[in-house]
């Protein structure tokens, strides 16, 4: 067995079922030392990724959601004020003291570069942060040391595994994508969907996971706005077995309520009416 | 699969590598010599000599974004496997070994290239079809550029150039959203926020040492030009292009599209300045130009990948005739998909602007409930006049 396949069992025993391009990608992001960029639409499990990663490596895993306006303070580090106003209320610190280790915030690229042990650093959305923020990142994720005025440069006690996911929003920089590794996370087939359900949830019976996961890329194939993910079919999956129910075609209209799990606007809702549904369900039979 | 037999002089991994690099970069990858000694870097943690795992360990270091993701496995056998050296029409759609030549302009300008070079195959009679190496060829390389430079000259002259750049900045004047009352937090903004000043002071022990600003925010409407540049069109495309270039070079979010049978993003290419480099990177993605239109195939495409760009401040442009070899009700669906994303649609139509032209046709009978207007247009000219209609939306 190659690394890359090792790892791949490795990330099958915590749960997740990563594709080979997947594993790959995250070998060489190990092996390289580099940031992993991952790209795909909503719900197919590229936040799963970092965290399968964590567990896999034994890690801590350190999440940065970006967003519009991400700045400095809550990306790197903040003083903690208060504890200083008080320290120098209550004993008169002297500055030296006020500005150290003890008053710093840590967020989550300071706590990810000083970690004893490698950290899987997820950069969640990176797309949804300015570009500015971005540039920043790039400095950071070449040189893994961060910079505190009053504090002088901190050293990256160990290299995090950084990675990065992207939902298209905004274009991403051509040095950022130069610096990483790229996979396109697609929707998983019909056959990779049931090992998905079937590791997930053992408990669900061989009937009921094939239509759902039939009716569930049925309908990633139509035109629906927001078309259903992985973890929408989890959910899905959760509520028609905790409602008890082995064949979808007993209890249509149980499975017509349940849809609210996949179908998330008005119009989706109406595009998915029962007769299509149960001829869905008609062709699995 | 046949494996490709590298000519004597290009021994060694490090020199084919060098290779595909090159041949990934005549493809529109943008690569250089770091990724090659990347790319060697990284088959030594990997079994090097099992193809799927080299695919798959170059496919992610080597691949910038989801399209190249898409045709990299074609990229990669046309190199490693000989697929590129062979005739055209053979090799995949995706795949090309020699640069493309500039065929798409030839109608669209009306006198094209008086020759344009045929397939490496007739062009060198002696030449080895299973020398890959050689056919990635610089000899195409220059005739392409010959054909190129006096194309786009046609094309973009500095005149039209202008003229199309002004109508296109007064028509994304127009368009501007002038809705938005409210002041939202800005780092260089004309205005102090108190509220968040106050906020912040509380940790200075009320001293308030960092000032926050705010401003109204900036809302420039998003503009996605989508130009038809299909055979019924080839008159029309000239004046068309460069609107469109004028249009996204002022503005960094609006982004252009081609479509004929297919969709292809040509932003990036038409932002840049030297109209050669211009030239050269639209040519590269000329495939199938002049030929029929699939207006709703096309659209469709384009809401399934770029949905995430569409919101309420979005004008989308549609420049077409409206002749469609597709299914008049997918283009319905499809407007109607962007319609429930986009702020508007307008359709630019070059048939409007003539005498006794009634929009029968069944495409366009089934497009008009969607768009919000159906505009003339055919000249620069009448690009600029439109800009009342524009103001008015």
């Amino acid at each position: 067995m190659t690394p890359y396949q090792e790892l791949q069992s490795r990330l099958a025993e915590t749960g997740y079922l990563a594709n080979d391009s997947t594993a790959m990608a995250l070998h060489l992001a190990q092996v390289l030392g580099r940031p992993l960029l991952l790209e795909g639409p909503a719900g197919v499990g590229k936040t799963e990724i970092a965290k399968a990663l964590a567990q896999v490596l034994d890690t801590n895993l350190i999440r940065l959601q970006c967003y519009e306006g991400l700045d400095a303070s809550q990306a790197i580090y903040e003083w903690n004020y208060q504890r200083q106003l008080l320290a120098i209320r209550a004993d008169g610190t002297s500055e030296e003291q006020l500005f150290s280790e003890k008053y710093l915030l840590k967020r989550p690229l300071l706590q990810a570069i000083s970690q004893e042990t490698p950290a899987v650093l997820l950069l969640d959305e990176i797309d949804r942060a300015d570009e500015e923020f971005e540039a920043y990142l790039l400095e950071i994720l070449s040189d893994f040391q961060i910079t505190i005025p009053e504090l002088g440069t901190i050293q990256a006690k160990s290299r995090p595994h950084v990675i990065l996911t992207a939902n298209g929003t905004r274009d991403l920089s051509d040095a950022l994508r130069r610096r990483c590794l790229y996979v396109y996370v697609d929707y998983p087939t019909q056959k990779e969907e049931l090992a998905i359900l079937s590791a997930r949830m053992p408990e669900i019976g061989a009937t009921l996971s094939k239509q759902i996961v039939h009716v569930v890329q049925a309908m990633r194939r139509d035109e629906l706005e927001k078309k259903p993910g992985v973890a929408e079919m989890l959910d899905w999956a959760a509520a028609l077995s905790g409602l008890g129910i082995n064949d979808m075609t007993q209890t249509p209209e149980a499975v017509q309520a349940t849809l609210v799990c996949l179908l998330k606007t008005a119009t989706d809702r109406d595009a998915v009416p029962v007769e299509v549904l149960n001829r869905l369900l008609g062709k699995v039979a | 699969m046949q494996v490709t037999r590298f000519p004597e002089r290009a021994s060694g991994p490090a020199e084919r590598m060098a290779g595909f690099i090159a041949h990934l970069r005549m493809n529109g990858v943008p690569l250089g010599p770091a990724e090659t000694g990347a790319a060697l870097q990284a088959l030594t943690h990997v079994e090097a000599t099992d193809v799927d795992e080299t695919r798959l360990a170059l496919k992610t270091l080597l691949s910038p974004d989801a399209d190249v993701w898409g045709k990299f496995d074609d990229l990669f056998n046309a190199y490693w496997f000989n697929k590129g050296a062979q005739k055209a029409g053979q090799a995949s759609a995706h795949v090309r070994t020699q640069s493309a030549r500039p065929m798409m302009w030839k109608d669209h300008l009306g006198d094209g290239p008086s020759e344009d070079g045929d397939g490496p195959a007739d062009t060198m009679p002696g030449h080895s079809d299973e020398d890959a190496e050689g056919i990635d060829g610089r000899l195409i390389g220059t005739q392409s550029r010959n054909l190129t430079r006096r194309d786009l000259r046609e094309l973009f002259d500095e005149a039209d150039l202008q003229a199309a750049e002004k109508a296109a900045e007064r028509l994304a004047h127009a368009l501007r959203d002038r809705r938005s009352r409210r002041r939202k937090q800005a780092k260089r903004g004309e205005q102090l926020d108190m509220r968040r000043i106050q906020r912040a002071s509380v940790a200075r022990g009320g001293e308030p040492l960092d000032l926050f600003k705010r401003k109204r925010p900036d809302r420039p409407m998003n503009i996605i030009a989508l130009t038809d540049v299909s055979g019924s069109m080839t008159v029309y495309s000239r004046v068309f292009l460069a609107f469109v270039r004028g249009l996204i070079s002022r503005d960094t979010t609006a982004e252009a599209f081609l479509f004929h049978t297919r969709l292809m993003r040509v932003t990036d290419a038409l932002r840049e300045r030297d109209t050669l480099k211009a030239a050269s990177r639209l040519s590269l993605m000329a495939e199938g130009f002049g030929g029929g239109t699939d207006i709703g195939g096309s659209l469709a495409n384009f809401v399934d990948q770029y949905s995430a760009r569409l919101n309420k401040r979005t004008v989308v442009l549609i420049l077409s005739d409206g002749y469609c070899t597709g299914t008049p009700e997918k283009l319905g669906q499809s407007l109607n998909r962007i319609r429930q994303k986009a702020g508007r649609i307008v359709w630019l139509n070059p048939l409007l602007g003539w005498k006794d032209y009634e929009p029968v046709a069944r495409a366009i009978q089934e497009a008009l409930p969607h768009v919000d207007a159906h505009l003339p247009v055919n000249t620069i000219d009448a690009l600029a006049a439109l800009e009342p209609e524009f103001a008015r939306l």
